[in-house]
């Protein structure tokens, strides 16, 4: 048994590290760390130092674009970014749409498409849940309906995730009405200025602007904006969703927030006894690294698999539940150190009425706003029913 | 024994419970919570008409009540309703003005006319009053107070704010008109201050009012402890109702056994908050009550947040948008655990007594 990284591997970490202290922008780090909402600029420069680098797409393939890494190298890399307090990557072209175009586009697709992904052309978003389809996917109701040359698609589609800063979204649709709700499905590109698409904000728990609805109403796209064969969206999605749960364990978030969590205890007094040492807020600490700590080792233990091109679907169920359940737990513990100034409404202050350091100010907001861990990317109720299913033999 | 309400209280909770119905539905309620001053006027001026401020104080103090049932059953209500006007604060204001002597302040407070609030939480001390380090210092005849408080919550729309701070002979209380403080709202949308203090003038309403702030203190958590318990059953009620239409895979959420047993696990918390706060209620006033109170507190600070995470996540995505009313309740529950001391605080509290 051997734990340790190799040293290949642990240059390769050290590069990356060098590199984000070298890259990364103070500011937005900053940003990062005290929990603000980025703008579109904040996400879209960041892609841009490291598509330079030849780093923004970490799951693609040399001969597209990407850094050709193993799934070791890929966790190195998404571990040191969370620690370094760097921009999440958002997920819908980099890991969604830039995957699905390799595996299933035309090439025509991919030669137009992917380039416009790397270099920050296009942003997409997800046209996946419904109002009607959240967990039980298979039931969306948005159909597209042949006309010649083009698909004319009505319905709704909602949770949009930064669906405010995109152009372009990946739609499932309902192409034929069949008797396995699952047969009937495509997998639709739409130009977000087309007539008849609409988007709306909504506003989330803490305030925040982060998802939105989307309505079609005769939308007309080209039948050369279908991915993959008509019909066969749903082998699309089920290939999309996989990769949704890359990184699913959250482990470098969750190590960054625990190192925060530890500077905070260090300076905040309860009771005249310093946090660090507050019984009860050491036990909970100490047991939530415990469990992170084993966490860490459940995902290499998967990594190591999946090296060896073995990785099921229920180790990145299990890891989605423990690791979102972790870091909830943090962001529960966090807000709780800070006692009865917690309440304050740091989003009503400027920053020098903040009765909390700026850092520590979005402590309650963030609490809420990460209650959505457990929800989104299949919520962690399927992710059991993931898990039952083959514990029981279905 | 016997867990009935009087008539007289009954009546109030249903007068309360109707009025809240009739003019503070969620989208107003959201108007008035999260803008300054996190308080609407014209709400205030019914629910003194209506008695709710008079049933903090007993007829000797001015009003017509003053019991901790009168209390838990207003405050239940408000709960129930998410109302976000600042009663706690000018609950233990009012109590302390009634308790220095201040007739004039009382009746001026009672009328509606004025609203009090109470600086008494620092950032470091939120129950143990042997740990609050504001100092008020007797020069020339004027007392000057130097300190943090934090957590006044009704600030924003009080006149008067009442601070405590220690002297040379005991925990003092004092008053201010109107001083500058931070405003802002909590993350529920209820008003909230933070009062930096740097020779503060004040009157002083008295040197000796340690016995007396602990015991508005632990009104102030039976006040929160029914207040969760009314919102928690609201909240419940709610969660079970979408669970009753939600359909995904064909069949209700409510039919799935994961989600009912999880729901079952909220009620039983309800059932343990409710109990729990009846024997804090009862106790008020006995040697046991400052055991009984921490015990609230405690198992409120719990149960409030089980409830507050569960129905977030049973109703999916509804339950983190701004637009469903269950989020405001759930962001109140988990608040009501950071008011007037924390789960940690209370069973940190137990420990001693």
């Amino acid at each position: 048994m051997d734990l340790n990284f190799t040293p290949e591997e642990e240059g390769f970490r050290n590069e990356v590290r060098a590199f984000l202290s070298k890259q990364l922008p103070k500011d937005l780090a900053r940003k990062v760390d005290y929990g603000e909402a980025l703008s579109r600029q904040d996400y879209l420069g960041w892609n841009a130092i490291l598509n330079e680098r030849g780093w923004l797409a970490a799951t693609w393939p040399k001969e597209f674009g990407g850094p050709g890494w193993t799934v070791v190298e890929r966790h190195i890399f998404a571990e040191e970014c969370a620690l370094a307090s760097a921009p999440r990557l958002v997920p819908f072209g980099l890991a969604m749409m830039g995957p699905v175009l390799i595996k299933f586009g035309s090439v025509e697709q991919k030669a137009e498409l992917l380039p416009r992904i790397l270099d920050g052309r296009d942003w997409w978003c997800q046209g996946f849940s419904e109002p009607g389809a959240g967990s039980d996917l298979a039931s969306i109701k948005t159909r597209a309906v042949r006309d010649g040359d083009q698909y004319v698609i009505n319905g709704q589609k909602t949770w949009t995730t930064l669906g405010q800063y995109a152009n372009k979204i990946f739609c499932l649709v309902r192409s034929a009405q069949t008797d396995k709700p699952q047969e009937g499905i495509s997998f639709l590109l739409v130009d977000l200025d087309t007539p008849g698409v609409e988007m709306r904000p909504i506003k989330l728990i803490e305030g925040g602007h982060e998802v939105n609805e989307v309505f079609f109403t005769d939308v007309k796209v080209p039948v050369a904006n279908l991915v993959g064969e008509e019909n066969r969206g749903w082998t699309i999605a089920k290939y999309l969703l996989t990769h949704e749960r890359t990184n699913i364990a959250g482990i470098g978030f969750s190590t960054r927030d625990m190192q925060r969590y530890k500077a905070l205890a260090q300076e905040t007094v309860r009771d005249g006894i310093l946090l660090a040492q507050h019984p009860f807020f050491a036990l909970q600490a100490a047991e939530i690294d415990a469990d992170l700590e084993a966490l860490r080792v459940s995902n290499l233990r998967m990594l190591s698999r999946a090296k060896d091109g073995a990785a099921g679907g229920i180790e990145s169920s299990l890891l989605k539940i423990k690791g979102t359940e972790i870091r909830q737990r943090l962001q529960a513990l966090y807000r709780q150190a800070l006692g009865p100034r917690a309440a304050f409404n740091a989003d009503d202050m400027s920053e020098n009425e903040l009765p909390l350091p700026p850092e520590m100010a979005r402590a309650a907001p963030v609490y809420f706003n990460h209650r959505k861990l457990s929800i989104y990317g299949g919520s962690n109720e399927i992710q059991r029913n993931i898990v039952a299913k083959d514990v029981f033999g279905r | 024994m016997n867990f009935e309400l009087s008539s007289d209280l009954q009546m109030l909770a249903d007068t309360l419970r109707r009025f809240f119905a009739d003019h503070l539905d969620i989208e107003i309620r959201n108007e008035t919570a999260y803008e300054l001053p996190y308080h609407a006027p014209n709400i205030w001026t019914k629910l003194s008409e209506l008695g709710i401020l008079g049933a903090f104080l007993t007829e000797k103090q001015g009003g017509f009540g003053g019991t901790a049932q009168d209390i838990s059953t207003v405050f239940e209500e408000v709960g129930l309703a998410l109302c976000p006007e600042p009663l706690l604060g000018n609950l233990m204001g009012l109590r302390l003005l009634a308790a220095s002597g201040r007739v004039d302040l009382v009746e001026r407070t009672l009328s509606g006319e004025t609203r009090v609030a109470l600086a008494l939480v620092e950032p470091e001390m939120s129950t143990d009053l042997d740990r609050l380090s504001a100092r008020a210092e007797l020069r020339n005849g004027s007392w000057q107070l130097t300190g943090t408080k934090t957590a006044i919550y009704g600030g924003p729309s009080a006149e008067c704010v009442l601070i405590a701070a220690n002297t040379d002979e005991g925990l003092g209380l004092f008053m201010c008109s109107k001083p500058e403080m931070v405003e802002s709202s909590m993350v529920d949308g209820e008003g909230i201050s933070e009062l930096q203090m740097e020779n503060l003038s004040a009157e002083c309403l008295g040197t000796d009012m340690g016995e007396v702030i602990a015991d508005v203190l632990d009104l102030g958590c039976i006040a929160l402890c029914a207040e969760a318990v009314g919102a928690m059953e609201r909240l419940i009620a709610m969660t079970v109702d979408y669970l009753g239409q939600r359909q995904q895979f064909g069949h209700k959420l409510s039919q799935f056994q994961a989600l009912q047993h999880r729901v079952v696990d909220m009620v039983s918390a309800l059932e343990q908050a409710r109990s729990i706060t009846i024997r804090a209620v009862a106790s008020y006033g006995t040697p046991d009550q400052a055991r009984h109170v921490a015990m609230a507190k405690n198992l409120i600070g719990r149960a409030a947040i089980q409830v507050s995470e569960e129905a977030i996540q049973l109703h999916g995505g509804i339950g983190m948008t701004w637009e469903y009313a269950g989020s405001h309740y759930a962001k109140r529950l988990v608040m009501i655990d950071h008011q007037l001391g924390d789960r940690f605080d209370h069973a940190s509290r137990l420990v001693t007594l």
